[in-house]
């Protein structure tokens, strides 16, 4: 069952339509004493990495988050707050994930917010993208991306530049666009996540 | 299964932007919880239920919805938060919705009932620091300014109101306002085009994307595939919306959208 860690940055009405459409339990994670109750979490995010985590802070479930080791995804800004670092705001973030976030900047020539659907690419096999073809589409709407890594992305989009649509480290794992958005590829990769080992 | 892994790890990080798809995107006129579509924003047909025609629509392929609730001014908002839920069970693609919207806890219960973003059209202009309001609280991804032209003696203006109203403004200027006060995204109908199926205003659009910043949606004047696929070719914009040639299946998205991809256009099917 899969545990959503409610901290107030965003729209979970979206995700939890997608976990029902799918038939995937779930429930709200809001003191440290709920991460027990489930075997993997999602930490949703949508608006601006900086607020998003001080937020977060606010909840004082960081110290659980980074004691997890069962699967964990974060979507959007909530892949974005396992990072080391945002451009957005100069924020500090979990740095569960030693990875800078940063900024589509002019140079690139792209407009932005980067909106719409991308192809993505996984760069090494993994059970979360199971059934999911090579270069399908995801829907992605932010302003910030994540470095490429050569050691923790697992799948990489373009736009102007080749960045982290998806990253992992250990069991925890990071999509830059949103799955619950993103036609049937997407809710391939929540049920995917939903029954990773 | 083809694995390009080795060839991105050790080649140059910069890359191109033709893996992002252009977007096409019904869009639903709705009153009183029901489809309808104006043409030339004057006589209305009905043309469904809105929740059914977006399931249908998601089936299809398309890659968004637009709802505009063109009555919102002077009906109750439960209405359409009633249907922004409804859609959000339903749908698994983003959608827009507008109408009617003219204060921050319009917008917040919109996007809490499972919108992607909304569209503000006449209030921007109204009020334009709405935008930066907006694009302060829930980020400028979330802000689709909808612009209504017409030409006038060889100039752009912006009309309000479905067009019912002229203003002195420039569509050129007011889209690079709104982009400066933080829209995520710029909805541009030609009135002229509009119920025409004549074709887009591709000079127009081309016109005004050839120095945007942010993605740019055409609209207004779709009537067949050959003009979705000129609409890209010259314009270059981001997405299309179309409405009647959609709802009465003049046009269907599986399509479109193998013509488009024949033409090297990138569409996701």
């Amino acid at each position: 069952m899969i545990g959503i860690v409610y901290y107030g940055a965003g729209n979970i009405f979206s995700l939890t339509a997608a976990l029902d459409r799918l038939g995937l339990q779930y429930g709200m994670i809001k003191t440290a004493e709920d991460f027990e109750q489930y075997d993997r979490y999602i930490i949703p995010g949508v608006g601006h990495a900086g607020s998003a985590m001080q937020k977060l802070n606010d909840t004082g479930l960081v110290p659980s988050i980074l004691a997890l080791k069962k699967p964990v995804l974060g979507i959007c800004v909530g892949m974005q707050l396992l990072t080391l670092h945002s451009e957005e705001g100069d924020s500090k973030l979990t740095g569960i994930i030693p990875l800078e976030t940063k900024l589509f900047s002019d140079e690139l020539q792209v407009k932005v917010p980067h909106t719409g659907w991308n192809k993505v690419f996984r760069t090494v096999e993994s059970p979360l993208f199971n059934e999911i073809p090579q270069g399908s589409h995801f829907y992605f709407v932010h302003s910030y991306f994540i470095e490429f890594n050569s050691t923790f992305t697992i799948a990489l989009a373009e736009y102007g530049i080749k960045f982290s649509a998806v990253i992992q480290k250990d069991n925890f794992y990071g999509v830059q666009f949103h799955p619950e958005k993103s036609g049937l590829a997407g809710e391939q990769l929540l049920k995917n996540f939903a029954h990773l080992a | 299964m083809d694995n390009p892994v080795l060839n991105y790890k050790n080649s140059d990080l910069t890359a191109s932007v033709n893996d992002l798809a252009k977007r096409i995107i019904p869009c639903l006129d709705v009153k009183d919880g029901r489809t309808v579509k104006g043409v030339n924003f004057v006589a209305l047909r009905d043309a469904g239920d809105p929740v059914e025609l977006a399931y249908q629509y998601s089936n299809q392929g398309a890659d968004e919805l637009v709802f505009l609730d063109i009555t919102a001014t002077h009906e109750r908002r439960k209405t359409m938060v009633e249907l922004v839920r409804s859609v959000a069970r339903q749908v698994n693609i983003p959608f827009t919705i507008g109408g009617g919207i003219n204060e921050i806890a319009d917008a917040d219960i919109l996007l809490n009932s499972g919108a992607d973003k909304i569209s503000i059209n006449s209030a921007a202009v109204r009020n334009p620091g709405f935008i930066d309001e907006l694009a302060l609280a829930f980020g400028k991804q979330f802000v689709v300014v909808a612009i209504d032209t017409k030409h006038i003696n060889g100039k752009n203006y912006v009309h309000l109101n479905g067009g019912r109203i002229a203003t002195e403004i420039e569509t050129e200027d007011w889209i690079k306002e709104a982009e400066a006060r933080g829209a995520g995204e710029i909805l541009l109908t030609s009135m002229d085009h509009d119920g025409t199926k004549a074709g887009f205003d591709n000079t127009l659009l081309k016109k005004v994307n050839d120095t945007m910043t942010i993605p740019l949606i055409a609209s207004g004047g779709a009537g067949t595939i050959q003009h979705f696929v000129d609409c890209f070719k010259i314009s270059n914009a981001d997405a299309a919306l179309a409405a009647s040639v959609f709802h009465y299946g003049e046009i269907l998205i599986p399509d479109l959208k193998k013509v488009l991809k024949e033409n090297n256009i990138e569409v996701r099917l």
